[in-house]
């Protein structure tokens, strides 16, 4: 090796093969590794999903026995709530907030290489027990005791991934708000961060301050079952609804930390193809904060049917139906920012109007069951399963989805199929609709969530949304086909990649340097927050 | 022959004219909230419609605005962008409109709820307690009391690979073997408490839903007002058996709700001796 090669190595110092993806510290490859983890959790979630709406195609039980259907929908939200969504937004957060606030990399890149790396072994805990005696956990996510103490050889495992993926998120949390406020290049001020880094601030306090509320919680179910205590048990003393408020504490939080990164990543993409600021910067702000603040007085919403007074009722409807306020702020500004734009409509745009229309339908169900008097008759019925769906599929995974488009050729270099891409999103937007709109239906009708099999009058609309959940499964695999396919080659991405954008990760070359900014953008280029 | 024919279709077609309030009767009530048989269900179903009304006149405002936008101002129609980003009188009209919306739709909801929190001035109590996989109903001070478990013809039915079909068993997944027997006409109030896991209590028809919790005793009140069978099911994940606890309530006319009473109440004496574990544990201590 020649003496300015083995410089050369010295300098970027990053060793190539597995070791490089064991051992990176670099945003941008930790970013990529969350991603296609997310992704592989994606189709497994996906997968179980498919069980559940193959099984209710039809009322009778054919395929599976009513334990293993129940651990389908115990996983299903696991691997797709702490396995999919939330790990991505973790891999858009270390692609991009770098490149956003102008910086070289993550404020904490060995932590972010842990955090990661926590991961891998907090699913291979939690998808084994698929194989354990007593099946998989099949309690509900929620883990409600005393139901959850009746878990097989599974339930340590169950608890010890839930510990797992908190502690990596916790660790990601930290490094992002170590990053935000010590990285940003001079001249980026808090008031010119993108949405996307405010939104993701914001969800970083709330990981940070709901996090460890769960990881008590689960705890506290760890020493009910194994060490003779009894926080939850009725007979020892103890109460089982504690146990739901406790859950709920972190559990409103965390749908706001699954949401609140689209918020942003749909006020990046409007703008952008809309060739107009985004209106009311500072009122999105504002909006994101109010949310967040809100879901920490809204969680026992979740849980109206369990007895509270009369006083807890009223003050728990009430600050629920407040949250429409600031989202539909939201909503509005994304509105006035199209009314008099000129907009071009590429798959990112797609998605994220999309987005926009489908995430509304899920507020407005939202509305509904903020309702107490009425949630007593929505209440775990597939009603709530058609809203936050609607909120989680096609708002979160739609956001994110339309952020894969939007920065694919800056991450590759390549641009997408943008035939493939519209393809994907027409292919998705039809069938997500057929499969969760007629389960609003199925609700208000009266079919209960989480039953394997059901009453004849809910046959028809179990088949329409069940043909509709198999041709959903299958486009994502359109998903994956424009990724490969973009990642192996194709039109050679400019730098600026789109018409209308503005932010410092179009000042970067496609695919951009190692390390981000190596020196600070100079000021000149820092533009408002609201492009 | 085609006059025939033609008297059929014209048969068939009046038939189906005759049929169709009754067809879009039955879809109807596939698709929204059932009405109800109780004062407070019906005040439910009218909050779920005027809100639901409420939700749709401010979707068409939205989607109308969003959908107006895609085919107006789009580049390839040579629309050209402005660049005005911000108003905060704009911003301040489209925060205070949604507060007063949902001030104005606090109201009712604040009435309902209080009209459902009020237990008092029941003519009868009921005690609701949920095991894996059945229900318990306790007559209160009548000294009645029996366990509810699904019919055994749903119960063959839903076996895996039963080779039975659903649509042949009647009420599927809905009947049981013993119904709970209500009054109609009288504020009963209900007691719902659990053995083993929490679940919950649910007939659509008398507007709520209420947990079954172990350690908890929760409150709820009905006032059935028409007489009939209304079904329901246990909607709080429970177990393996969660979807197959169903709840069939029988409302009858008051003099026979207690012809029923006196019979069954004749049929438990010598039986609640006999069943009842911990009367029999107590009789061999002795």
């Amino acid at each position: 090796m020649s003496e300015a090669a083995a410089h050369h190595d010295a300098h970027h110092g990053h060793p190539t093969g597995l070791t490089r993806w064991l051992t990176t510290t670099n945003h941008k490859d930790i970013g990529t590794m969350y991603l296609v983890f997310s992704l592989i959790m994606f189709f497994i979630g996906g997968a179980m999903a498919m069980v559940i709406r193959l099984e209710l195609f039809q009322p009778g039980l054919q395929f599976v026995n009513p334990q293993f259907f129940n651990s389908m929908t115990t996983m299903h939200a696991l691997v797709m709530i702490f396995g999919a969504v939330m790990p991505a937004w973790t891999g858009f957060a270390n692609w991009m907030i770098p490149m956003m606030i102008g910086a070289p990399d993550m404020a904490l890149p060995r932590l972010n290489n842990w955090s990661f790396w926590i991961l891998p072994f907090a699913f291979t805990l939690l998808l084994a027990t698929l194989f354990m005696p007593g099946g998989a956990p099949a309690g509900g996510w929620t883990m409600y005791p005393p139901l959850v103490l009746q878990t097989g050889a599974a339930f340590p495992f169950l608890i010890f991934a839930v510990h797992f993926m908190g502690a990596s998120s916790i660790a990601g949390a930290i490094n992002i708000v170590a990053t935000v406020f010590n990285m940003r290049a001079p001249g980026m001020t808090l008031m010119k961060l993108p949405l996307f880094v405010w939104t993701w601030i914001i969800t970083a306090f709330l990981l940070i301050a709901s996090i460890p509320v769960l990881a008590g919680a689960v705890t506290m179910l760890l020493t009910d079952k194994f060490f003779g205590t009894s926080f939850f048990s009725a007979a020892g003393g103890g109460d089982p609804v504690m146990f739901q408020h406790i859950f709920w504490f972190f559990g409103h939080p965390e749908v706001y930390i699954l949401i609140l990164p689209a918020f942003g990543i749909a006020s990046a993409i409007i703008p952008t193809f809309a060739r107009k600021p985004l209106f009311g910067y500072s009122s999105m702000v504002y909006a994101s904060a109010s949310i967040a603040f809100l879901s920490f007085i809204v969680w026992a919403h979740h849980m109206f049917t369990v007895g509270m007074p009369l006083a807890g009722e009223l003050f728990f409807m009430y600050a629920t139906i407040l949250i429409a306020v600031p989202t539909g702020v939201k909503v509005f500004n994304w509105i006035a920012t199209m009314w008099q734009s000129s907009m071009t409509f590429e798959t990112p745009m797609l998605f994220a109007i999309g987005f926009v229309v489908l995430f509304t339908i899920g507020g407005f169900s939202g509305l509904m069951l903020g309702i107490t008097p009425i949630d007593f008759q929505y209440h775990d019925t597939y009603f709530v399963v058609a809203h936050f769906h609607y909120v989680l599929v096609t708002g979160a995974v739609y956001a994110l989805m339309a952020g894969t488009y939007f920065w694919l050729p800056k991450w590759t270099g390549h641009m997408y199929d943008e035939k493939l891409g519209k393809l994907h999103f027409w292919m998705s937007t039809i069938s997500v609709n057929v499969l969760f709109f007629p389960q609003h239906f199925l609700g208000l009708a009266g079919m209960p969530r989480r039953i394997p099999d059901y009453a004849v009058q809910f046959a028809d609309w179990n088949m329409v949304s069940s043909i509709g959940g198999f041709v959903f499964g299958l486009s994502q695999l359109l998903f994956v086909a424009g990724i490969v396919k973009c990642v192996r080659g194709g039109q050679q991405a400019t730098d600026k990649v789109w018409e209308g954008a503005h932010g410092l990760e179009w000042t970067l070359s496609s695919p951009p340097p190692y390390h981000s900014f190596s020196t600070p953008p100079a000021p000149a280029t820092i533009e408002g927050g609201m492009r | 022959m085609t006059t025939s024919i033609s008297k059929l279709t014209r048969l068939g077609s009046g038939a189906a004219l005759l049929l169709l309030p009754l067809l879009a009767q039955a879809a109807w009530n596939e698709l929204n909230l059932t009405k109800g048989v109780t004062p407070y269900s019906e005040t439910v179903y009218d909050l779920h419609m005027t809100i639901m009304w409420v939700c749709v006149a401010i979707g068409i405002g939205v989607f109308g605005a969003i959908f107006y936008s895609i085919l107006n101002f789009r580049k390839s129609k040579g629309a050209v962008a402005a660049q005005w980003h911000e108003s905060t009188l704009v911003e301040f009209v489209w925060t205070a409109v949604p507060v007063i919306i949902l001030v104005v739709m606090a109201v009712p909801a604040t009435k309902a709820l209080i009209m459902m929190e009020d237990v008092s001035n029941s003519a009868m109590t009921i005690k609701v307690t949920g095991y894996q996989w059945r229900w318990r109903y306790d007559y209160v001070n009548e000294g009645v009391g029996f366990y509810s478990t699904l019919a055994k013809t749903s119960d063959s039915a839903r076996q895996l690979d039963s080779g039975i079909d659903p649509k042949s068993v009647e009420n599927y997944l809905l009947e049981v073997d013993n119904e709970l027997v209500v009054p109609v006409g009288q504020k009963i109030r209900f007691l719902t408490t659990a053995a083993d896991v929490i679940h919950s209590w649910w007939v659509p028809a008398l507007g709520w839903k209420r947990d079954a919790i172990p350690g908890y005793i929760n409150e709820s009140w009905a006032l059935i007002k028409e007489p009939g069978v209304y079904r329901g099911q246990c909607t709080e994940l429970c177990g393996k058996d969660h979807g197959f606890m169903p709840v069939v309530v029988r409302a009858l006319p008051e003099a026979e709700y207690k012809a029923w009473l006196e019979k069954t109440k004749a049929e438990q004496a010598p039986a609640t001796a006999m069943n009842d574990g911990t009367g029999v544990a107590v009789a061999a201590s002795r």
